[in-house]
């Protein structure tokens, strides 16, 4: 029995150094998230954004962190103390907690080991994600519920309704990655993506392209799982004040706004992972430079889906909660059911037909998927112009400031040219969109 | 003692604790959460076996969805949520009933397995792959009733969502205007329902 | 197997660190000015009115915790059965495709009644 002890120091280090680096790395790719984030939206709404700290104004979030040690942490005299201390250390912890599995750069050689730059690659490593994302639901759950308060109670309700419903969503899109790739491990994931895909040579095999209906509800599910905009329902400032964490103020709000932003990160990483390779890149160089790249590609691609999410948020208006619970049980819901049956019937008539497909009738499927959806899209694209009946009575209430009709020539003429977009001057970036930075 | 037999104890005694707290809390709230507790210290159990697989489900099903529904279910109905206390005056009887319950599972137990005795090896760690053949080769129709009893449960949940129309609480009269037309009761008992179905346009 | 789980509590403890010394130096360092107004409850600078004791929720939202319950089971059957299905054929995806076309007959008939409507 003493031989696990044994086996358990040796792994000592490299799971202490892991474990680190996995913390640094997603605490520093949230504070640059932050940054970057009121960097983008603040272009998006044309104003300049944070530029005063640092190059850029780069280092603004570690001056804010810092002035939030110096805040007021009070609290209310109706809370129930020690859930409404536990609730926002719960949402941290959970946060950093699901990345355990998430690897963020290839195999390295230190302290006369080689090891993956993973902390933990479990053997469940899909379910672990899962898992921690229900755990994270106690978090809200316990915050608007021990604030003892309408406004939070009623955040805390909705924000777990909406994140149990699209958590069904991602499962099942999860499911149609474990069919494919046969495996819980995410390193196994990882390593599968590397192979070759035979669609043309060089193609890496990541699953967007097999699995592209399990993606897309994937994407559209982690929004709806970090809560951000526009699915940002739970903190519906003109309804909810700031949804669960109304009562919260000081550090104890600081660590809400930090799981908030570092789910955004974090569903980025999953969904790198799972479906765009993870590490997987190009390696070459001396052997630091080897160590050093996929953690590059890893963070680039990172990126690109973080980049996502904050345009999304400077482009979207908020979705109606009614509309978001049925795009969640009647479209994502019944959408990955289906995938996973058809994509379980499409690798196994693959399997048993040795024919010109050669494994690759997966991908040729997805990749006719991804061509319909883009031949589809700008057929179902509406008319921005075009105005309800509603919208109109609006429009003729309003008088001057009418907004545009299709058929009226002048405010075309005036709308059209400048900005390409129709119905630009109808959803102006309001406050709403900055209720970031009041906090900060 | 071993590192292993310390950590079980350690998480024993948590679930255990938990689990008295869950029966003798007086918030209904807080007797949620430490069942909860209970649950994620049998999942933490469960890890111990090296039945990784079973532990995640034990968190994801368990502690993420029963406990979230119990919860849910407090949010509904006028049980006390706030932080006022409650009591029943059935103590006693539920004391006698749980002793009972305890020793005759104890003595049930003890007479059934009190003399094996299993290898104390490194424990067995078995994989999923395992576990699907188990279950999609060996018991396949358990697993197909399991389809008929979730179909049950959404049956159920058919008819809760039908029982109410509009709104919970108190039930708004909404008038249909064309009620003046034609005052068939059916139309009458349809329209709210109708009516409040906002979101569906 | 648990040897794969102590990064896992070593990433727990680091989290759980950085959480308790954020929160434990600001206690330190913030100041602590209480008034009646931060001690109430927050309602939009209204004299607060509402509890929570008597408020209550849609039966909607117990709905939709009930079906996540249901779906979430499902999920867990689905992937030990997404890793065999490759050495079970036809066999594991007929089993499959009976076990989630009996619980999509009732999801479809509960959606058609109007049982996941939102209002």
């Amino acid at each position: 029995m003493e031989s696990t002890l044994v086996s358990w120091w040796s792994g000592f280090w490299p799971g202490l150094f892991t474990a680190l680096l996995t913390f640094l790395v997603f605490l520093l790719t949230t504070a640059l998230l932050i940054w970057a984030e009121r960097r983008i939206v603040g272009l998006m709404q044309d104003r300049l954004g944070p530029n005063r700290v640092g190059p850029l104004g780069v280092l603004q979030t570690l001056v804010d962190g810092a002035k939030m040690f110096f805040k007021e942490d009070f609290t209310p005299g109706m809370v129930e103390r020690v859930l409404f201390t536990v609730a926002p250390m719960l949402a941290v912890v959970v946060s950093l907690m699901t990345v355990a599995v998430i690897p963020v750069g290839g195999e390295v050689t230190m302290f006369g080991q080689t090891f993956t730059l993973v902390t933990a690659d479990l053997a469940v490593g899909v379910l672990w994600l899962l898992a921690m994302g229900s755990l994270h639901v106690y978090a809200v759950f316990l915050a608007g519920w021990s604030s003892q308060s309408p406004y939070p109670l009623m955040g805390a309700v909705r924000a777990t309704a909406q994140m149990i419903s699209y958590e069904i969503a991602q499962g099942l899109a999860v499911a149609a990655v474990i069919l494919y790739t046969g495996s819980l491990r995410v390193s196994d994931i990882v390593a599968f993506q590397a192979t070759d895909s035979g669609l043309f040579p060089g193609a890496p095999n990541w699953l967007f392209l097999p699995l592209f209906p399990a993606f897309a509800v994937f994407v559209v599910g982690m929004v709806a799982e970090t809560q951000r905009p526009p699915f940002d329902l739970a903190e519906a400032e003109e309804e909810l004040v700031a949804g669960f964490h109304t009562e919260y103020s000081g550090m104890r709000f600081g660590m809400f706004m930090l799981s908030e932003f570092m789910g955004v990160v974090i569903q980025s990483a999953i969904v790198v992972t799972l479906f765009f390779g993870g590490p997987n890149g190009p390696v070459f160089g001396p052997g630091w430079l080897q160590g050093l790249l996929p953690v590059v590609w890893f963070l680039a691609k990172t990126s690109v889906f973080i980049v996502f999410f904050v345009l999304l948020r400077g482009a979207e208006p908020r979705m109606r909660y009614d509309k978001l619970m049925n795009l969640g049980w009647k479209i994502m819901i019944p959408v990955a059911l289906v995938w996973v049956v058809v994509q379980a019937a499409i690798l196994e008539v693959d399997r048993q037909w040795d024919g010109w497909t050669d494994g690759r009738m997966p991908a040729l499927v997805g990749l006719g998927i991804v061509l319909l959806a883009l031949a589809v899209t700008p057929m179902l694209r509406r008319d921005p112009t075009e105005r309800t009946e509603a919208a109109r009575s609006v429009a003729r209430d309003l008088g001057p400031r009418r907004l545009p009709e299709k058929d009226d020539p002048a405010v075309q003429a005036d709308t059209t040219p400048d900005t390409g977009r129709g119905d630009a001057p109808h959803t102006p970036p309001g406050p709403e969109h900055d209720h970031e930075e009041v906090g900060v | 003692m071993t590192s292993l037999d310390i950590v079980f104890i350690l998480v024993a005694v948590v679930t255990g604790g938990a689990a008295v707290m869950t029966v003798t809390s007086r918030n209904l709230v807080h007797a949620a959460l430490f069942l909860g507790v209970t649950l994620a210290g049998i999942g933490a159990t469960f890890l111990l076996l090296a039945a990784d697989f079973v532990a995640m489900v034990q968190v994801v099903v368990y502690l993420g969805a029963i406990t979230v529904l119990f919860l849910f279910g407090l949010m509904l109905t006028r049980a006390p949520i706030g932080r006022e206390t409650l009591d029943s005056r059935n103590r006693p009887m539920a004391m006698v009933v749980s002793a009972a319950l305890f020793g005759i599972l104890v003595v049930l137990i003890v007479r059934a397995f009190g003399s094996n005795q299993f290898p104390a090896t490194e424990p067995i760690s078995s994989s999923v792959a395992d576990l699907g053949m188990a279950i999609f080769s060996t018991w396949v129709f358990p697993f197909e009733v399991v389809s008929m009893m979730l179909l049950a449960a959404l049956v159920g949940a058919v008819l809760l969502a039908r029982r109410q129309s509009g709104d919970s609480g108190t039930e708004t009269r909404v008038t249909p205007i064309r009620e003046a037309l034609d005052d068939s009761t059916e139309e009458l008992d349809r329209a709210p329902a109708e009516l409040g179905s906002g979101g569906e346009r | 197997m648990l040897a794969d789980y102590l990064p896992v509590l070593l990433l727990f403890v680091v989290a759980f660190g950085f959480v308790a010394a954020s929160l434990g130096v600001s206690a330190l360092v913030g100041p602590r000015r209480p008034n009646p107004s931060k001690l109430s409850a927050y309602e939009c600078g209204n004299e607060p009115l509402a509890q929570v004791k008597g408020t209550r929720f849609s039966v909607k939202f117990y709905l939709v915790a009930m079906m996540f319950l249901i779906f979430d089971i499902e999920t867990v059957f689905v992937y030990p059965w997404a890793i065999t299905t490759a050495d079970l054929g036809w066999f594991g995806f007929g089993q499959m495709a009976l076990f989630l076309g009996l619980l999509g007959v009732a999801f479809v008939y509960e959606i058609g009644r109007g049982g996941l409507t939102w209002d």
